[in-house]
C-alpha cells in the first residue's frame, strides 16, 4: 500500500466517523427530552460535522481527483464509507445515544490527543482544533452517563442495557490493519491497538462511578473502518442524508 | 467610493476591522473575538488571516463575508482571506475590552476555572450550570441563584 493510499483511507475513517455520528446525533434535533439536551446534542453534531469538513477536505486533496469534502460526503455509497460501526448504530433511546457518545468521545479524545503530535502538519493542525471540542464532548457525555447510570432504577437499567448492546462495537476501534501499519511507521497516527489501555482506564473510572458493569467479553463486530461490511443501518441513514443530492444531482444553494 | 491613491496603513485596517461586529454577539467586534490573526500587505494585495472559533460554527462564513464587505466599503478591492486552523482559536485571544463588553451585555466572560466568576446581571457568586451548551457553539447555559436570571457563559477553550 502506498503512503498516499493509506493516508486517504485514514482520513476517510476520521471524517466518516464524525460525519455519520454527527448525522445520527442531529436526528435528535427537536426531539430531545429537555430543551437543554436538545441544544447540547445539536451543538455536538455541529462540531462533529465541522470536523468532517476538515478531514474529508484533506482526504479529497490527497485523493486528487477534483472532488470536494461535499462530494465525498454526499456521492459515495455505503460500501465506500469507513466509519466505525458504532457510529452508525441507531439512536434508540436517549440513554443509548449518550452511551454511544461516551464510548466514542473517549476514543476520539485519546486518538486526537495523539494526532496533535502527528508527523503530518495538516493532520496535527486539524487534531489540535478538534481535540478541544472532543474533550468538551467527553466531559459532558461522561457526566451524563454517571448521572443516568447512578440515577433512578429506570435510568440505571437503561444505561446498563445500552452498554451491553453497544459493547461488541467497541473492539473495532482498536483493530489495526495495513493502513494503520503504514501510518504508524511514518509517525502520522498511532497504532489503534496501542490506545486500548488508555481507553479502558477512562471507561473503568467513569463506568464504575456510574455504577455500571462492563461486559466481560472482548467479542467485536467489525467491518466498518475497513468498509468490508457495514450494518444494515448505514444504508438507511444515507438515504436520508444524501437524499437531496440523489434526487437533484449537483443541486446547490 | 474613491479609488485608493496609497495603501492604508495596517493600523488603519485593524481599526476598520475593530468596527465589524461579531454576527452572533454584535456587542463585540471580530478583533475582540480574536479570530483575526494577521493583517498584511503582500504587494498590492491585502491578506487577512482568520482563525475560525468552532469547527462547525455557522457564523464562520458570515464572518468572512462581513470582513470582505467592510474592507471593500473602505475601498480595498484587492483582498485575500486566508483561513488558518493552527494554532486553534482559544478564548485567551478575547480582548480585555471584549470581555468587559460581554459582561456588560449579560454574557459572563470565560474563566480559566471553567465557570463564570459571577452573575453578569447582579454580580452574585451563587451561580450554577444548567447546560454545558448554549445558544451558540461558544456558550454554555448558567443560572443565578440570587436574582434567578438565566444567563449565557462564554465557554473557556
Ligand atoms: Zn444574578
Amino acid at each position: 500500500m502506498t503512503f498516499d493510499a493509506a493516508m486517504y483511507q485514514f482520513l476517510l475513517r476520521m471524517g466518516d466517523n464524525t460525519l455519520i455520528l454527527g448525522h445520527r446525533v442531529s436526528e435528535w434535533c427537536g426531539h430531545a427530552p429537555v430543551l437543554e439536551e436538545d441544544i447540547a446534542l445539536a451543538n455536538t453534531a455541529l462540531d462533529l460535522i465541522g470536523q468532517t469538513q476538515m478531514w474529508l477536505g484533506l482526504a479529497a486533496e490527497i485523493e486528487d481527483k477534483g472532488q470536494s469534502a461535499d462530494d465525498l460526503a454526499f456521492l459515495r455509497d455505503a460500501w465506500d464509507f469507513r466509519n466505525l460501526l458504532l457510529c452508525e448504530i441507531p439512536n434508540e433511546d436517549f440513554g443509548r445515544t449518550l452511551m454511544r457518545q461516551f464510548l466514542f468521545d473517549t476514543w476520539h479524545s485519546i486518538q486526537l490527543g495523539h494526532l496533535t503530535k502527528s508527523s503530518d502538519e495538516r493532520v496535527a493542525a486539524i487534531a489540535a482544533k478538534a481535540s478541544k471540542e472532543a474533550a468538551y464532548h467527553l466531559e459532558r457525555s461522561a457526566d451524563t452517563v454517571v448521572g443516568l447510570g447512578d440515577g433512578t432504577e429506570e435510568s440505571h437499567n437503561r444505561m446498563q442495557a445500552a452498554l451491553d448492546y453497544l459493547w461488541p462495537y467497541v473492539g473495532e476501534m482498536f483493530q489495526s490493519d495495513d493502513v494503520d501499519v503504514v501510518l504508524a511507521k511514518a509517525g502520522v497516527a498511532p497504532d489503534p491497538a496501542s490506545l486500548r489501555e488508555e481507553y479502558d482506564a477512562v471507561l473503568l473510572r467513569v463506568l464504575s462511578e456510574a455504577t455500571l458493569t462492563i461486559p466481560d467479553s472482548r467479542f467485536a463486530h467489525k467491518g466498518g473502518r475497513s468498509g468490508a461490511m457495514h450494518t444494515e443501518h448505514l444504508g438507511h441513514l444515507l438515504t436520508q442524508m444524501q437524499w437531496l443530492q440523489r434526487a437533484y444531482p449537483g443541486c446547490q444553494w | 467610493m474613491s479609488e485608493m491613491t496609497s495603501q492604508p496603513s495596517i493600523a488603519q485596517i485593524w481599526d476598520w476591522l475593530d468596527a465589524v461586529p461579531d454576527p452572533e454577539i454584535p456587542v463585540i467586534s471580530l478583533v475582540d473575538l480574536g479570530v483575526i490573526r494577521d493583517v498584511a500587505w503582500a504587494d498590492t494585495t491585502l491578506v487577512v488571516t482568520v482563525t475560525p472559533t468552532y469547527s462547525g460554527c455557522p457564523a464562520t462564513a458570515v464572518i468572512n463575508l462581513d470582513i470582505e464587505t467592510a474592507l471593500r466599503d473602505h475601498g480595498i478591492s484587492d483582498l485575500q482571506l486566508k483561513t488558518q486552523i493552527a494554532p486553534p482559536w482559544t478564548t485567551d485571544w478575547l480582548s480585555e475590552k471584549g470581555k468587559a463588553k460581554l459582561e456588560g451585555y449579560g454574557i459572563a466572560p470565560p474563566q480559566p476555572s471553567g465557570g463564570p466568576q459571577r452573575c453578569p446581571q447582579c454580580g452574585s457568586k451563587n451561580v450554577s450550570k444548567v447546560s454545558q451548551f448554549g445558544s451558540t457553539p461558544c456558550k454554555a447555559h448558567w443560572r443565578c441563584g440570587d436574582c434567578l436570571e438565566p444567563f449565557d457563559y462564554f465557554k473557556c477553550i
